[in-house]
């Protein structure tokens, strides 16, 4: 009898050593797949990320292509024609961006272009709606997802008030140019959901976004929580407006007008 | 009991080689969904959910439905429904199957869909969902089957039943504020975004859940011994009735807030669906339709002359499903989608093989309840309960 509660002794104990090793590498699996990005050395770090858009500096279509070719290029984000398109970030007027219609618009905003992207919204109802955590708040602000989790249900998109979120209605890798691929970042896979990530594989490496970067100075990016910072120094000193504040998801992306 | 559905008339079998026919053939369809995506669907980035979930929306009403059978016999002693108590609950439990295999359609990456279960996220009411449609699944089938089976060996029916069958009766209210919690607590959705919306799901459930059931039940009485009682009957078509008249009073709620408010976001949709907006007007026909149907039922069902008439009654239900599907099957989506958050019209359509696909979880829906119901009206044959007076026919 001795002998052999031994053996059953020993046999818990291995399971239940296999068992925290299984759930160990189940979440090792899960930080290696998901987009939980290690930061570098030179990292940039803030507690609220943001970004501040000019404009009157950044206000026509071929000015926003240009960081929309940068951040899509960098994000390998496939080309699709038609209403079942990817996008990041792109251009459109103030009548389709904001909810303030006025009858007598001044020409100039009334021509304007603005670059639209996912604000990284405080209260983000995309963070709410997900079913699996595949999309999840960083504790910087940054809205952020995990294609690996995501199953597709398309919960976000309908909850997001800002159109910013594209599902992958076809395999995106056919709609990409292999050869200017970039092998830094991952592809995605038919079925997921994807949008505006503010760049945080860049971040972790000491890079600035890549529309900020393009932008020749009008897409500003920083930390809101820093009064010292650059982007909190554009607030105080321009007139902003944010995307549809009345929601309230209080949006990081601001738009000097 | 499940060996009854095996054995049948030739008109049995040939309704089930039907069904599985049509399931085996669109499978195909949703094979090539499988390999190409949702590219297949009529989707798109600014109306991304469509015909799969308004199916599921409408369906889950369909499910909820067997309650205004149940809650009036459990809670109210109400025996005139004796007979029909566990057609609401097979009916429900084919219902909940189409639920579920419309969501299974419709997500992108159905191989991962059990990550709704491993990383559970009380915040998003689409866990919740799942929570509630499964649970009424499994509190069905137990209540249902349980109390078939005591039936057939003149047992009576285990105390753990009934106290199931309440707790049902609380859950089926449960799965339709649910469903509605997914839509009516989105920002920016205004055709949604609105406090009525559970209460007008329950009254639509109300209406057109126990309308279907009575269809089905009248051509179960067709072509089986099975008769239900003509009492029981009326006073499900009385319900029905009522739930009808609630249902298009919140609907003219919601009109007489938006437009008498004047704020565009609550006038965008209803005028899109009814009238058109900026050059579109796909669904102006289906809406006046629905709208026609509806009244047109409710002059049908109000009267209780016309109500009574065993040869009108069909014809009023049907009416009334389509008024109701048009309204919560087809426009619910289309309409909170659009204007998009763009302030634009996104035109939507099911394509063919969205249709098809459709078609398919229907199919397994019917074969469902097909095999529920012939299991039950065998045992209500086997016991002599609820039967036609005449002899019975060969079936």
């Amino acid at each position: 009898m001795n002998h052999t509660r031994r053996n059953f002794l020993k046999f818990a104990g291995l399971t239940a050593a296999g068992l925290c090793v299984a759930s160990a590498g189940g979440a090792l699996a899960v930080s290696g797949a998901g987009s939980t990005i290690k930061d570098g050395e030179k990292a940039l770090k803030a507690k609220r990320w943001g970004m501040v858009i000019d404009s009157k500096k950044l206000g026509t279509k071929e000015a926003i292509d240009v960081l929309a070719k940068a951040c899509h290029s960098v994000h390998n984000v496939p080309n699709i024609p038609g209403k079942q398109n990817v996008k990041w970030i792109w251009a459109d007027s103030y009548e389709h961006g904001f909810d303030q219609p006025n009858n007598y618009m001044e020409e100039s905003v009334e021509k304007r272009q603005f670059a639209l992207l996912c604000n990284h919204c405080t209260n983000a109802p995309c963070v709410r709606v997900c079913p699996t955590q595949a999309t999840y708040k960083r504790p910087d602000g940054i809205v952020a997802m995990d294609y690996h989790r995501c199953i597709g249900c398309r919960y976000c998109m309908a909850g997001c008030p800002f159109g910013a979120r594209s599902f992958n209605f076809m395999e995106p890798r056919l709609h990409l140019d292999l050869a200017t691929l970039n092998k830094e970042f991952p592809t995605r896979m038919r079925g997921v959901v994807e949008k505006c990530n503010f760049c945080v594989e860049r971040l972790a490496m000491g890079k600035q976004p890549a529309c900020a970067e393009a932008s020749n100075g009008a897409v500003v990016f920083g930390d809101l929580s820093d009064p010292a910072s650059e982007v909190r120094k554009l607030l105080r000193e321009h007139y902003t407006i944010r995307r549809r504040p009345a929601l309230g998801t209080e949006p990081g992306v601001y738009y000097i007008i | 009991m499940l060996e009854k559905a095996l054995k049948g008339s030739p008109k049995y079998y040939i309704w089930v080689g039907f069904l599985l026919l049509v399931i085996l053939g669109a499978s195909g369809v949703y094979l090539m969904q499988l390999m190409q995506g949702l590219t297949i669907t009529g989707m798109s980035r600014d109306v991304s959910w469509g015909f799969y979930i308004a199916q599921f929306t409408y369906l889950v009403g369909l499910a909820a439905s067997g309650v205004m059978i149940v809650l009036p016999y459990y809670f109210h002693n109400y025996k005139k429904f004796k007979d029909l108590v566990i057609f609401g609950e097979f009916m429900a439990i084919g219902a909940v199957v189409m639920c579920l295999g419309f969501i299974v359609v419709d997500i992108g990456q159905p191989q991962r869909m059990l990550n709704v279960m491993l990383y559970p996220t009380p915040n998003s009411v689409l866990f919740w969902d799942m929570v509630v449609l499964n649970g009424y699944l499994i509190l069905n089938v137990l209540v249902g089957w349980t109390c078939l089976e005591c039936d057939r060996q003149n047992l009576p029916h285990p105390k753990w039943s009934k106290t199931l069958a309440y707790v049902s009766i609380v859950w089926a209210f449960s799965i339709h504020t649910v469903t509605a919690f997914l839509y009516q607590g989105l920002p920016g959705r205004h055709y949604w975004l609105t406090a009525i919306l559970a209460a007008r799901f329950l009254a639509s459930a109300f209406c057109s859940g126990p309308a279907i059931l009575l269809l089905v039940i009248m051509l179960t009485q067709k072509v089986t011994t099975f008769k239900a009682n003509v009492e029981g009957i009326a006073t499900l078509a009385k319900i029905i009735t009522y739930a009808m008249i609630v249902n298009v009073f919140f609907f003219l709620l919601e009109v007489f807030t938006a437009f008498y408010s004047g704020i565009p976001g609550h006038t965008h949709s209803i005028v899109y669906l009814f009238k058109g907006l900026e050059g579109h007007a796909e669904l102006v026909p289906f809406m006046w339709t629905a709208a026609a149907l509806a009244v047109g039922s409710l002059c049908l069902l109000i009267p209780p002359r016309l109500r009574d008439n065993l040869k009108i009654l069909p014809w009023s239900l049907a009416i009334l499903v389509i008024a109701t599907w048009i309204d919560k099957g087809l426009a619910l989506l289309i309409g909170g989608f659009n204007p998009t958050p763009f302030d634009t019209i996104a035109t939507y359509w099911p394509t063919g093989k969205e249709l098809i696909i459709s078609a398919m979880i229907y199919a397994i829906g019917a074969l469902v309840v097909t095999v529920l119901f012939k299991v039950a009206t065998e045992v209500k044959q086997e016991t002599g309960a609820s039967q036609k007076e005449a002899v019975p026919v060969e079936n």
